[in-house]
């Protein structure tokens, strides 16, 4: 390529970075207000940093009012959902990628069309159905579908990448006297490893982040996962401090926000590039 | 062993778990809302089978249904094409040769996969009328903001604006696209003299034009689904009722939740549903027919 004037390349990384600026706006403001006191968050104009950062709000809302308990219930839901999804879509990839038999392209074009419905589309009966079994006010209808190939796009992404595996070293495990179990989770699945990572990643952003289902299925306050524990805490918040707040006391929403934020920003970080590649794929090569 | 009929076995043995899920928490579910859809069910009573008349109230009678077509079609409408056009836009700026290409690109993904409702909230915050930023900034210039979260007017702008925060997906789709674009071609265009806008119009565009359908019909698709969004702006914005004020903010799968899990018109929920079903399955067909017409496929 031929090389680009300075005014151009000045323009480019300006226009990179006030878009980057303007995408993590918000969230810096969630973190600094998170770090204020209740008069800097009241005053006018606004103080843009807090005098001194504020960790204890944090204290206050996991600790003080007991809002940790929110946390380990989704911590509990999308551990429980990611090791269902695992155990049953790998096994399930495995098949589409490696078995010939009748009904194959049809179930699977079925699986992936469910990819298309919102959740509301089937809620109703599922409702009737898990109240039915007794497991509304449960963790049950978060965790069992998760157990049943619950992500089909991470049984679609496992199977493009179990296709990539050459058959010979399938036939070269059986020749060896190795069951399909095995070779499936000592030879297939750690040869894609970056495919189950995403998968897994995946699975977690879903659960971590859903405020539907949760919602929908759960009853007592104390069930919460944390984006219904947030709500809650907005709507109870003259309650539980007692009313020493005018109105809402946005520092301490938004630590809990943030607490709801940071492990999802860590998992990014961790895994960016490979997460980021995988979307691109599954959407354009699909 | 046979080895066809052994393969079959693992099979079923292998995909069985996901198939059974595929018709317990899919396909059994789709049918028996279909069924519901016909039927008076409000929870008390066992459905009772009424024929359309849940179909007919939802399109003669019912006072939150085409608000709800509304909201959606009008966010849809405002908010798909400044999307794609930021996704796009970004794209094509990441494409230049720059430095911290994986940095950039971490940057502006990183909204698309935080929690709605989180998001919700902190918007929530930032567009108060009383204490929120935009209207102190807005006052530091001697402005008066509005009061936009509680305003009919406002409510749903707000959302709209709130999600051009979310074009991650789409914006990472165009740049694999755009990876996939021949440089020869363009090579081959500055030769002949073809400036930068011709080269987009005219190589570029032609190329991706499959790709902006497919994040088009996504973006439609993403649109019917938002729920989470506006259920937990309306909650910290303290409305009476979610999708408020005044219905502003009732998106389709909103209402649908409401009629189903607030109002306990279990029937009527089903039959919007079966709408919104319908008007996927076409929209998914299109864009499967259309693909297959559009895609050009290398060798």
């Amino acid at each position: 390529m031929h090389r680009r004037p300075a005014l151009a390349s000045l323009a480019l990384y300006a226009a990179l970075g006030l878009g980057a600026f303007v995408m993590l706006a918000p969230l810096a403001w969630m973190l600094l207000t998170s770090l204020k006191t209740y008069p800097e968050i009241l005053r006018n104009p606004p103080a843009w940093l807090p005098a001194r950062p504020q960790w204890g709000n944090y204290a206050t809302v996991l600790g003080g009012f007991a809002y940790y308990r929110f946390f380990l219930n989704s911590v509990f839901v999308a551990v429980m959902v990611i090791a269902g999804t695992i155990l049953t879509c790998c096994p399930a990839a495995y098949a589409f990628a490696f078995y010939e038999t009748r009904f194959k392209g049809l179930i699977f074009g079925a699986l992936l069309s469910t990819l298309m419905l919102p959740a509301q589309v089937t809620v109703i009966p599922l409702f009737r159905a898990f109240a039915g079994l007794g497991w509304v006010d449960t963790y049950l209808p978060l965790i069992v579908p998760a157990w049943l190939g619950g992500n089909v796009f991470g049984i679609f992404l496992l199977r493009q990448f179990f296709r990539t595996i050459p058959r010979s070293f399938l036939e070269a495990a059986r020749i060896d006297g190795a069951s399909e179990w095995t070779i499936l989770w000592q030879l297939v699945v750690p040869m894609s490893r970056p495919a189950v990572l995403t998968v897994a990643v995946f699975t977690f952003l879903w659960s971590w982040n859903d405020l539907f289902n949760p919602l929908v299925y759960l009853q007592s306050e104390s069930l919460a996962t944390l984006p219904v524990g947030l709500l809650y805490f907005i709507a109870r918040a003259e309650q539980l401090t007692g009313g020493s707040f005018g109105q809402v006391p946005w520092h301490l929403v938004m630590a809990l926000a943030a607490v709801m934020v940071a492990p999802v920003v860590l998992v990014f970080v961790l895994v960016q590039r490979r997460f980021v590649e995988s979307v691109a794929s599954s959407g354009v090569k699909g | 062993m046979n080895r066809s009929r052994g393969e079959t076995l693992w099979f079923w043995l292998f995909a069985g778990p996901a198939v059974a899920g595929l018709l317990a928490f899919n396909v059994w579910p789709m049918l028996y809302s279909l069924w519901l859809s016909f039927c008076r069910y409000e929870v008390l009573a066992p459905p009772e089978f009424i024929g359309l008349q849940n179909y007919r109230y939802l399109f003669t009678h019912d006072p939150a249904f085409w608000p709800s077509v509304r909201v959606t079609l009008v966010f849809t409408v405002a908010n798909l094409p400044l999307a794609i056009a930021g996704a796009l836009g970004f794209a094509l700026l990441l494409n230049q040769p720059v430095r911290g290409r994986g940095f950039w690109r971490a940057v502006f993904f990183l909204p698309s996969i935080l929690p709605q409702a989180a998001f919700a909230v902190v918007f929530g915050y930032i567009f108060q009328a009383d204490g929120g930023l935009l209207n102190r900034a807005l006052a530091l210039a001697g402005i008066q903001g509005a009061a936009w979260t509680t305003s009919p007017t406002w409510a749903l702008p707000v959302l709209i604006v709130v999600s051009l925060w979310s074009f991650g997906y789409p914006m990472v789709i165009f740049l694999a696209a755009l990876q996939d674009v021949p440089r020869e071609l363009h090579e081959a265009a500055h030769i002949d003299g073809a400036d930068g806008w011709a080269r987009f119009r005219h190589i570029t565009l032609p190329l991706i034009s499959p790709i902006i359908f497919f994040n088009v019909v996504m973006g439609v698709i993403g649109a019917l689904k938002v729920f989470d969004l506006a259920y937990a702006f309306s909650v910290s914005q303290a409305q009476p009722m979610p999708g408020g004020p005044a219905r502003a903010t009732l998106f389709y799968g909103l209402n649908l939740y409401q009629q189903a899990f607030g109002f306990f018109h279990l029937g009527l929920a089903s039959a919007m549903a079966w709408l919104l079903f319908a008007f996927i399955a076409a929209l998914t067909y299109v864009n499967f027919r259309a693909g297959r017409r559009w895609v050009h496929y290398g060798d």
